[in-house]
């Protein structure tokens, strides 16, 4: 598998969120403004990179038997670490974030990549695929959050666009996109607008498609 | 992949090798990084008591060497003790953690039933006080309590004559965005100043009402409501009667009103107010 296929293949034609539907959980709480979406996006790129190359780096020497739990140490001790590093650098949006840094633990595209990919293949090859999915979550993140910012509050980055009424402006914030469900609508235009652009992507038979890739059992944390 | 098989020694010497790497790299970014963070609670800390003293614009972004000096400036950070009311020396005030405290059995107490849904009380508060040419502008106090679906925390900031309110902010909760969570919108903070945290008779009279209130003058003990907000605005009522009682800052207040060198004037007479909204 060549480098570029693997880093450019999750932006859009496999998409962690939008075709595999996974972390769409984080992708629900922490998109109602852009700084968060971007620094959750960040997080989780991180968390992702460090824990497939350290997967595949020792993969030949993990017992089958106890693969998933070694995964689950490293990828739970590199969360802890990434919250660390947010609370020192980034305190204010960790505040904001909350326990859904923590919750990158459950992050299905994490332990998804870990087991999918690092697992068969080397250590480069293995981060430059969790860069990419860490990519393709982060463009759905940003582009919800950036949406629900403007539509839900009239700022785009916390920057005033459209002067919400009551700070004396014009526009009637829309409350329904700072609420989870916005998320879920919106990531649903997203997954449809790709099926009609690439139309190869519409599984053929019900039920068949990248949920039942092995390793991944539909959790839609 | 080729399945090996694995003795059991080797699985078990296995994990503990990794449990041991992951956990020496969690504590030492944990111990690395804990000064910043510590460091970060206080600046964040300081922010919020600069936002509601009126030394810092809401949404303006300060370097955390200007926060520390504006707040060093202007103002004086106390701890005291909420029984006696009087101001303690046996905590520092910079590291004192009042919601930690309220948590420990040891440093606090339970709180009787009370309509802010406060569960603790800690025995120790902390207070600030904003100095302008030396001489005492504003007391800020720390409150809390419940709204709608969560804990409302915020400060209040008292005139030196402590009924006249300054300012109010809340910086943490949960309610409903657009709704309750319009309880940190500028303008619904702007309503407060100049208004009457007590009564003629020094009983915490402020209340959140449905609807609006007149202007400051005229209605001091009222505040107009959060449309579509009535459980988070009695929550607002409920925590400020709370904290400005004889189980919050009552006694605090009541000692600094002692020692207040200023002339108190009266406020005006509840009946007299009502009789001047019924005639409006």
């Amino acid at each position: 598998m060549k480098a570029r296929e693997v880093v450019l293949d999750p932006l859009v034609d496999n998409n962690p969120i939008g075709i595999q539907v996974l972390g769409i959980c984080s992708a629900l709480a922490v998109t109602t403004k852009l700084s968060t979406a971007f620094v959750m996006s960040c997080a989780v790129i991180g968390v992702l990179v460090a824990s497939s190359a350290s997967v595949s780096l020792i993969r030949k020497h993990i017992p089958s038997s106890i693969r998933i739990i070694t995964q689950l140490t490293i990828i739970a001790s590199l969360v802890i670490v990434a919250d660390q590093i947010l609370k020192a650098f980034v305190y204010e949006i960790s505040l904001q974030l909350s326990v859904f840094v923590g919750l990158i633990i459950t992050n299905c595209i994490v332990m998804g990549r870990a087991e999918a990919f690092a697992m068969q293949n080397p250590p480069g090859l293995s981060a430059l695929d969790a860069l990419g999915n860490g990519l393709g979550y982060s463009v759905v993140l940003i582009s919800v959050g950036l949406v629900r910012e403007l539509v839900g509050s009239g700022r785009i980055a916390g920057i005033t666009v459209l002067t919400p009424v009551n700070e004396g402006g014009w526009y009637q914030p829309n409350g329904l996109f700072v609420l989870a469900p916005a998320a879920f609508i919106l990531i649903g235009i997203m997954i449809w607008i790709a099926r009609l652009v690439r139309p190869h992507l519409v599984e053929e038979e019900a039920g068949a498609g990248a949920l039942l890739e092995p390793g991944y059992e539909g959790n839609l944390r | 992949m080729p399945q090996q098989q694995y003795s059991t020694v080797y699985t078990i010497i296995f994990s503990a090798a990794v449990c041991i790497v992951c956990s020496v790299l969690v504590s030492s970014s944990a111990v690395l990084l804990r000064e910043r963070q510590v460091e970060n609670q206080l600046v964040d800390r300081q922010k919020k008591v600069l936002l509601v003293a009126g030394l810092m614009r809401e949404g303006e972004s300060l370097a955390r060497e200007e926060v520390r000096r504006r707040f060093a400036d202007n103002l004086e950070p106390r701890v005291v003790d909420l029984e006696t009311g009087a101001y303690v020396d046996d905590v520092d005030p910079e590291t004192y953690d009042q919601r930690k405290a309220a948590r420990d059995p040891a440093r606090s107490r339970r709180a009787p039933e009370n309509a802010a849904g406060v569960q603790r009380i800690p025995n120790r508060a902390l207070v600030y006080l904003l100095r302008r040419d030396g001489a005492v502008d504003s007391i800020i106090l720390p409150v809390q309590g419940m709204g709608l679906w969560s804990v409302l925390y915020g400060y209040l900031s008292l005139a030196p004559d402590t009924r006249t309110i300054r300012n109010i902010i809340f910086y943490e909760h949960g309610e409903t965005p657009g709704l309750g969570g319009e309880v940190d919108n500028p303008r619904w903070k702007g309503l407060w100043a100049g208004r009457l945290a007590f009564d003629e008779n020094w009983e915490p009279a402020i209340s959140v009402v449905k609807g609006r209130a007149g202007p400051p003058e005229k209605d001091p003990y009222h505040v107009d409501g959060l449309s579509g907000a009535t459980l988070t605005s009695n929550g607002v009522t409920n925590l400020l009667r709370f904290w400005l009682g004889e189980e919050g800052f009552g006694p605090y207040l009541e000692a600094a009103r002692r020692e207040a060198t200023v002339a108190l004037p009266r406020p005006p007479r509840v009946a007299a107010v009502h009789r001047e909204v019924a005639r409006r």
